[in-house]
């Protein structure tokens, strides 16, 4: 199963984080800083595994990154997952659905629309397995949640705030 | 009421003014976050909605980000959770599932009931926000409240959801297992789903649970082969593959079926992703497959020729992993393999060293070592560290196994330790002693490379080596027999700079000291007897010979350096000491009769010398007897005390040195004698499991007070070992009734302190045990410098290639120049002892349902789960007895997911009898006794489990046997 699933931006800030199993907070920021570490050691075109993370990880823990721009797309895994296929997730699945909702991705998107990322990630992947591989799929799952969401939100906008406001 | 909240809601930041307010802020971060938060706190408390939802995202988004606390507001996420709005809903359910503790959130119970309500929501995307919170925070009781919901989602007719629920489903098995029998079947039918994503969905799942406990899944390899022949999704098969690599050990026939399809994608697929985990599962699985391994191995190739260092690094993992079993998969490929241990990837160089070790024989050990450490020379400090690392791993495997030279063994690892980036210094140590201890012939080698390392001052500047040096000086001191020239070895354990060293090590010097002395002292006397006898001129020979100490003692004791190998050198004196002393001094003075008749320089150990080497002991060691180290502390004052009982007797001796029965003399030579004979003692290797296989004496109680032991020892004088015993030491060598006088006289002196020591010990009872030295480990220290990696790699690649071309292809080296010493092993193995234990997991609770499920149906449920409990003990039943006595609760629950079940699936019930049949019919033995539990379970399926229960217990001995795995493949 996939373990955990982070984007860091290439100054070690966490911009997303998310682990299919417990850890106190404190951990999971110790997680990412190591992560990041381990990351801004590598030199561009090099593979895009890590094998050895150590302890902190348990010992089968495998990490796919894929680097674009200035964002790490870090996804940790034990090995009932394939190397090849976790990066296609991430090159293929994540960050092209990314790139349709965003329209062109870049970090800002990403900062400024934290809950939006929720929304996709859990599109892709519940509880640590892989659901939803078609891109296509997810963008219109995310599509049907944002017009449920503007229709209620907006919904409570006006029949509550405003005519309370108002009734002042 | 309304006031507050409306204002807030007015002038509330939302989460992205937060953010750009973040991402402007200039200066301390946390003060800018903590400000946010007193905020979020007074916002949270708001009635209204839309104020608390957005303080709630904004906790959470700084929760998840910046790691502020949150467990304060779990219940403001579950009041949210109720909200009507989706928006709200949704909010609620991230904070809950990024924050919740399923261990310690005790208000998580309180959002049963919503949940519940969710999951019966026909908005699916409500469903799916219950789902994915459920993954988050489910407690056992939680997962055993919600599974009648989930197993009705497992039926949802929208696709998604009936995914998002399979999924879940694994969670609810592990916690609460008894969900298995209700959920496995239906389950199981979604294999034969027409989506592919639900099929995806549950091969998920169940490659997740044969991981744990492939066993119980096999009777589903004809579902999975069918995916696997079948199906055209690569995620899919890339899972099946894994759960056949779990199940391919357990039955042997799964091989011949299976090697074909998997051929096949790998032939066919244009993905890289599944041609890989078809190599891996091969590679791995299926290695006596030639023709199929023989494609693999191509395959392989493919992927090394490859531009992309993701191939090429997954290529060299897939021969890291076929290498034990075909070797020449890797000699193939070995061009590429030793390039790559000069690649810019450290993944690549990593594999490749791996390989180039699986390489490793007892042929090529020397060539291939030569090679590795060259590159370990020129590569930055980390990979150099890894090679060193994984030669040492490789040639001390199964107690040094490939080692055939331990001569040259012991001068490699000379070698390494004075390679600069070398971090390695705990396990050469290690190696060191331990070869020490197992290998006899390799002691002189071990002595003579320990010397190099002691006498060079430069290494004790490298608190690297520390450890090493500790090993050589041990090594010198414990084999100083083999020693060429003891004299040099004291110099160079009390030279000025091993101040340098951390005191652990420095008392291992001080007491290898001791032991040189000791022998040093104990040869020259001993000799100085004989020699006093046969020659009369040394007196007239010594003075003029002083200051050249090296050179005089070379010529003293031991004349190896001259002649070739003498039967005769001292080396031999001490091998029976521990027996019978005077042969050894027989030993020795035959030793010395030979010496002294061979060479006039034979008997130049001098008064003068010893009174140097007794000056030079005290010089260093005088300040140290007042150290705060009590490890230094001791042992220097062992050394000083010794030193001073020598220099009162030694002038005497010397001047009477011809009246043989002198008193002086005869008192120094004893004691000098035991002593050196202390230290004679040989040291084995000890299993680290000794200790725990001592069986404890009947009747010992462990924690029982010894102050009356204080008494005893009082009485008979005896010594009470203080805690810092240095081995052997001579106060403890009780068995020796000729201890001189004065060192007995010291003894009943101290028994007035021992009476302190127990008063104290009284005291700290628990704390005061006996302390071993223990070594300090080095781990943080900073990485040394960079040392670029040389630009004639490629050459040195050359060289290797031809070098493990040559060592691979010839065959056995003629013959060896020398046979294998014999290397000491344990009858009982070297690992650590692990008690056997027998752990029962929740993964044991699953799978005993899974197997209940699958292979019976209700009725052999239960009864099979009596028939389990041999194995798992009678608490378990014991357990549901008390669920069935205790509270009606679980069994109302089960009653009704059986209702439902009922009502949801009449149809597909009888459906399912008949695919129960099939089954039946394809296995192969208790034909007959399934078809009396079918019909049982006819009957019993509508009494509800409860009373089948009871009838199981009932019907135990009638089920007794143990449940056959049917034959399906075949």
């Amino acid at each position: 199963m996939i373990k955990a699933v982070m984007v860091i931006n290439t100054f070690g800030k966490p911009r997303l984080s998310k682990f299919y199993e417990f850890q106190p907070v404190e951990k999971q920021q110790e997680l990412i800083r190591h992560v990041y570490t381990v990351l801004s050691n590598r030199p561009d075109n090099v593979s895009n595994f890590i094998r050895s993370l150590g302890a902190i990880f348990g010992p089968d823990t495998r990490l796919v990154y894929k680097h674009y721009a200035t964002l790490y797309f870090v996804f940790l895994f034990d090995n009932s997952e394939n190397e090849l296929a976790m990066l296609d997730l991430i090159q293929a699945v994540f960050v092209e659905t990314l790139d349709k909702c965003f329209r062109s991705v870049c970090e800002l998107d990403v900062v400024f629309n934290y809950s939006k990322m929720h929304i996709i990630l859990d599109e892709i992947i519940l509880g640590g397995q892989v659901l939803e591989t078609d891109s296509v799929e997810v963008v219109r799952a995310v599509e049907e949640i944002s017009k449920l969401e503007s229709t209620t939100s907006a919904g409570t906008l006006i029949n509550k705030s405003i005519p309370s406001w108002w009734a002042r | 009421m309304a006031g507050p909240s409306l204002l807030d809601s007015l002038f509330q930041r939302s989460l992205e003014d937060l953010i750009k307010g973040l991402r402007l802020f200039v200066g301390d971060e946390s003060s800018f976050i903590s400000k946010a938060v007193d905020e979020i706190r007074r916002e949270i408390k708001s009635t209204d909605q839309q104020t608390k939802a957005t303080a709630l995202q904004k906790l959470t988004y700084l929760h998840s980000i910046h790691g502020v606390d949150m467990s304060w507001a779990a219940f403001h996420a579950i009041e949210l959770s109720s909200s009507q709005s989706f928006n709200f809903k949704r909010i609620a359910y991230l904070a809950a599932s990024l924050s919740f503790d399923p261990s310690t959130t005790d208000v998580i119970l309180l959002l049963t009931h919503q949940l519940r309500k969710d999951l019966q929501s026909p908005n699916s995307h409500e469903v799916s926000l219950a789902l994915h919170a459920l993954y988050f925070i489910s407690t056992p009781d939680l997962a055993r409240d919600l599974t009648p919901e989930v197993f009705t989602l497992l039926n949802s007719n929208k696709g998604s959801t009936r995914k998002k629920a399979i999924a879940i489903i694994l969670r609810l098995f592990e916690l609460y297992p008894d969900a298995v029998r209700v959920c496995f079947k239906r389950l199981v039918e979604n294999l034969e789903n027409s989506d592919p994503a639900i099929v995806s969905a549950v091969v998920g799942v169940f490659c997740e649970l044969a991981c744990k406990e492939p066993k119980s899944y096999l009777p589903l390899a004809p579902e999975f082969y069918k995916i696997l022949a079948d199906s055209r999704n690569n995620w899919l098969l890339i899972k099946v593959l894994k759960i056949f690599v779990k199940l391919a050990p357990l039955e042997p026939r799964l091989g011949k079926k299976l090697v074909e399809p998997i051929c096949d994608h790998l032939k066919k697929t244009g993905a890289k992703s599944l041609a890989f985990e078809c190599v891996r599962t091969i590679v791995s699985s299926f290695s006596e497959y030639d023709s199929a391994v023989r494609l693999a191995v191509e395959k392989i190739k493919e992927f090394l020729n490859e531009d992309d260092p993701n191939l090429k690094y997954l290529g060299l993992q897939a021969l890291t992993i076929v290498a034990p079993k075909h070797l020449w998969a890797v000699l193939e490929n070995k061009d590429f393999v030793i390039k790559s241990l000069s690649d810019a990837d450290a993944n690549i160089k990593l594999e490749a060293l791996q390989l180039v070790l699986s390489m490793v024989s007892e042929d090529n050990v020397v060539d291939i070592c030569k090679v590795l450490i060259n590159y370990a020379l020129k590569s930055d400090p980390d990979f150099c560290n890894e090679i060193l690392g994984c030669i040492l791993l490789t040639c001390s495997r199964n107690v040094y196994e490939i080692i055939v030279d331990f001569d040259w063994y012991v001068s490699l690892l000379g070698e390494m330790s004075r390679i600069p980036h070398c971090q390695k210094g705990e396990e050469i140590e290690n190696q060191f002693v331990d070869i020490g201890m197992r290998v006899k012939d390799a002691r002189p080698e071990l002595v003579r490379v320990g010397r190099d390392l002691l006498i060079d001052p430069a290494l004790l500047g490298n608190p690297f080596v520390h450890r090493i040096l500790s090993a050589a000086a041990w090594v010198s001191g414990e084999y100083v027999r083999f020693s060429k020239n003891p004299s040099e070895i004291v110099e160079a354990l009390l030279q000025p700079r091993t101040s340098l060293l951390p005191s652990s090590i420095k008392a291992v010097y001080i007491q290898s000291a001791f032991k040189v002395l000791t022998f040093y002292l104990h040869y020259s006397i001993s000799t100085k007897r004989v020699i006093s006898s046969a020659s009369q001129e040394v007196a007239d020979l010594m003075h003029g010979r002083v200051p050249e100490n090296s050179q005089f003692v070379r010529t003293g004791p031991v004349a190896d350096s001259d002649t070739d190998d003498g039967g005769l050198n001292p080396r031999m004196l001490h091998r029976s000491v521990r027996d019978a002393s005077v042969e050894s001094f027989e030993d020795m003075s035959a030793a010395h009769e030979w010496l002294s008749s061979t060479s006039p320089k034979a008997e130049s150990i001098t008064e003068e010398s010893i009174l140097n080497i007794l000056d030079l002991v005290e010089i260093t060691l005088g300040p140290l007897a007042g150290s705060h180290e009590v490890e230094i502390l001791e042992r220097s004052r062992n050394v000083l005390g010794l030193v001073e009982l020598i220099r009162e007797e030694l002038p005497g001796y010397l001047m009477k040195r011809e009246e043989d029965d002198d008193k002086g003399q005869k008192k120094t030579h004893e004691m000098i004698k035991l002593v050196a004979e202390a230290f004679s003692e040989e040291l084995g290797p000890v299993s680290a499991s000794s200790q725990e296989r001592v069986p404890m004496p009947e009747g010992i109680v462990l924690n029982q007070s010894l102050d009356d032991l204080d008494a005893i020892c009082g009485d008979l004088g005896l010594h009470i070992p203080t805690s810092f015993s240095l081995g052997k030491s001579i106060s403890s060598e009780k068995d020796d009734v000729t201890m001189s006088d004065r060192q007995s006289k010291e003894e009943f002196e101290s028994t007035e302190s021992t009476s302190l020591l127990a008063e104290h010990r009284k005291r700290h009872g628990l704390y005061y045990l006996q302390s071993q030295k223990k070594e300090m480990a080095y781990d943080d220290y900073p990485p040394a410098n960079d040392l670029k990696t040389g630009e004639n790699a490629d050459d040195e690649a050359d060289d290797l290639i031809k070098l493990t071309e040559q060592s691979l292809f010839s065959k056995k080296k003629a013959n060896q120049a020398k046979p294998r010493p014999v290397v000491v092993k344990l009858d009982d193995g070297d690992g650590p002892f692990i008690p056997a234990k027998k752990v029962e997991s929740k993964d044991d609770l699953i799978s005993g349902a899974v197997r209940d499920v699958l292979l019976g149906d209700e009725a052999t449920t239960s009864s099979s789960r009596v028939k389990k409990s041999d194995k798992s003990s009678s608490k378990r039943r014991q357990k549901d007895k008390l669920d069935l006595d205790k509270s009606s609760g679980p069994i109302e629950d089960s009653k009704m997911m059986e209702n439902s079940e009922l009502e949801n699936a009449n149809l597909r019930r009888s459906k399912r009898h008949s695919r129960g049949k099939e089954k039946k019919h394809r296995s192969t033995a208790k034909d007959r006794d399934e078809h009396e539990e079918g019909d049982k379970q006819k009957v019993s399926h509508h009494h509800g489990k409860h009373k089948s229960r009871q009838r199981a217990d009932g019907a135990l001995t009638l089920a007794a046997q143990s449940p056959v795995i049917p034959d399906f493949l075949l």
